[in-house]
């Protein structure tokens, strides 16, 4: 499959605004990464791992200090271009009311659609698909200060989708919200990914979210140090937790079971299979 | 006795406005001296109005509110002395840090306690050890630090005032792994020193689970249940059902007794959840060989 982005040996460092004489601290170090076409990727790590900062790159927020990262082709140092990076690749950040700009929400929407220039009957018809695809057509005439969290994380989603972008990069949009508001999120980018083949890049906290992807990318001091599909990541309990991350329960409860002297397997990280493995464990012993 | 008394407790925003809404309805509870509650329920379930009549923040629109056996809203009680009793950190409390060093910060609380400056010093370097600040962080700008540390000097503050009760809401939102357990045992351990009081609001059933010893459930603006761990993922049906999200593990015991194994649902950590499928083997096995 084709590369919609391309990170090459990318390093960067922010400058430490406090104290002048000590050396900037580095935060990625020399990272590498493609994301595919379609592909639904989740970055994992603990806070000041670096994975927000790789996000960043992905639609020229940041830009390489050495390295370089492109989209469909397009190296994102190139400052003219930044329209076009930007449309091909849209970013939905962690807290939904700093994302909200207009008082309607879809005027909120059509928001980037004027600025972009965009014709007015064009633009009622993106505005609508866009609120639809969210789920969120029926809230249009609504103040978004009315809305949930979710609900206004789905909305600045809806002002993303409208630009048709090929590629959504979201940093812990889940962050801030509850368990109903996560659910709906995440569902919401799980059928942009499936439905309209946009490439999404989640960044998060959530195992079980995480564990929904078709590929995880796992980041600890400014390094890429796993890359793999969610079963196999998650199935290395131990080191998982020695970086400061979680598996889902039922992994957790399968490496404590295997611990106890039952046969199971690790790379189970969904209820369904669990159920079915411990049925299995439980009947064994019945025959 | 209890320290907190809740009695047909309602409150209504908005009054006579199309907005009106009454966020909590007819509440009644009392919670014991020296528990940690862990108190869940989804957006809008009125979780948070509820914490906030507790330190008189908000006044109720009907209704008694007693801490330490002393009605807050009455005539002889200064609420100003309830603030002290009872502390509150809200949600993202590092947004409300304002001090030049992390030092004078957490000391704003106790200051106005006007204790004297021995007993301020003292409270603040046993407070910021509690939570994992090193000395030589004290004198820093709290600006400085990482999100999680300044989260954990707005925490300091308020305990630093040493109240009976701390409410904490949702302490752990936005936190990494590491950071969330980090700040939870840091609780947990400020509980287990002073013995105070401790509510904890939050939106994680896993993190409740672990460490509280009662959980108050709320529900569309009425409690829907306030009882020890085990006795509140015993519904976990009727938990799913009112919308909020029981432990991964807990799903997967209510899915296999609806499968037909009979075994017990209020499972609900990893370790316990070993520990029921042992002994369910354990029973099963004993009982076939008395057959055999």
């Amino acid at each position: 499959m084709e590369n919609i982005i391309s990170v090459r040996n990318v390093e960067f460092s922010y400058a430490n605004d406090f104290d002048d004489n000590s050396s900037p601290k580095q935060i990625l170090k020399n990272v590498s990464l493609d994301i595919k076409k379609g592909e639904f990727v989740a970055i994992l790590g603990h806070n000041g791992s670096g994975k927000s900062t790789i996000a960043k790159h992905m639609n020229a927020v940041l830009t390489p200090q050495s390295g370089t990262v492109t989209v469909e082709g397009i190296d994102t140092t190139e400052e003219d271009k930044l329209f076009d990076i930007r449309q091909h690749v849209g970013m939905v950040f962690q807290n939904p009311d700093n994302q909200i700009v207009a008082t309607i929400v879809e005027e909120d929407v059509a928001f980037a659609l004027e600025n972009m220039g965009v014709e007015p009957v064009e633009m009622r018809k993106r505005v609508d698909d866009a609120l639809k695809s969210v789920g969120m057509f029926e809230y249009k005439d609504h103040s978004p200060h009315q809305l949930s969290g979710g609900q206004k994380q789905r909305v600045a989603i809806a002002g993303i989708i409208a630009m048709r972008p090929d590629c959504i990069v979201l940093d812990e949009p889940t962050a801030m919200l509850d368990p109903n508001g996560r659910k709906e999120v995440l569902k919401t980018i799980r059928q942009l990914n499936k439905d309209f083949g946009i490439t999404i890049v989640l960044i998060t906290h959530y195992m079980e979210e995480a564990a929904q992807a078709d590929r995880i990318v796992v980041m600890d001091d400014g390094k890429i140090i796993m890359d793999d599909i969610p079963s196999n990541i998650f199935s290395n309990v131990q080191k998982m937790k020695e970086i400061g991350l979680d598996v889902p329960q039922v992994t957790e409860l399968m490496y404590l079971l295997g611990k106890n002297g039952f046969d199971t397997d690790t790379h189970i990280i969904f209820e369904e299979d669990c159920t079915k493995a411990l049925l299995d464990i439980l009947k064994i012993t019945h025959n | 006795m209890s320290i907190i008394k809740i009695e047909n407790l309602t409150y209504t925003y908005s009054i006579g406005t199309p907005f009106e809404k009454t966020a909590v309805n007819n509440v009644n509870l009392e919670i014991e001296e020296g528990e940690l509650v862990g108190i869940i329920g989804h957006t809008g379930s009125g979780k948070s109005t509820l914490i906030q009549h507790l330190n008189g923040l908000v006044k109720p629109t009907s209704g008694n509110i007693y801490i330490d056996g002393q009605n807050i809203w009455s005539k002889d009680c200064k609420i100003r002395d309830i603030r002290f009793k009872v502390g509150l950190v809200f949600q993202y409390p590092e947004y409300q840090i304002f001090e030049e060093t992390v030092y004078k910060d957490i000391a704003f609380g106790p200051k106005n306690m006007r204790l004297p400056d021995d007993e301020i010093d003292r409270r603040i370097r046993t407070t910021a050890k509690l939570v994992g600040l090193k000395e030589d962080i004290l004198q820093k700008s709290p600006f400085e630090l990482s999100g999680g540390q300044k989260r954990r000097v707005a925490i300091a503050g308020v305990m630093a005032m040493q109240p009976k009760v701390l409410i904490l809401d949702e302490p752990t939102a936005g936190l990494d792994p590491k950071g969330r357990d980090l700040i939870l045992n840091q609780i947990k351990e400020y509980h287990r020193q002073t013995k105070s009081t401790v509510l904890l609001v939050s939106h994680s059933m896993e993190d409740v689970a672990k460490f509280a010893s009662k959980i108050l459930v709320m529900n569309r603006s009425e409690i829907f249940c306030y009882d020890t761990p085990p006795n509140v993922f015993k519904r976990a049906d009727e938990l799913t059902a009112i919308g909020l999200s029981v432990p991964q593990i807990t799903r997967v015991f209510c899915r296999l007794k609806q499968l037909g194994v009979d075994i017990r649902t209020d499972v609900y950590t990893t370790e316990f959840a070993v520990k029921t499928i042992s002994e369910y083997l354990a029973a099963h096995n004993s009982t076939e060989s008395e057959v055999q």
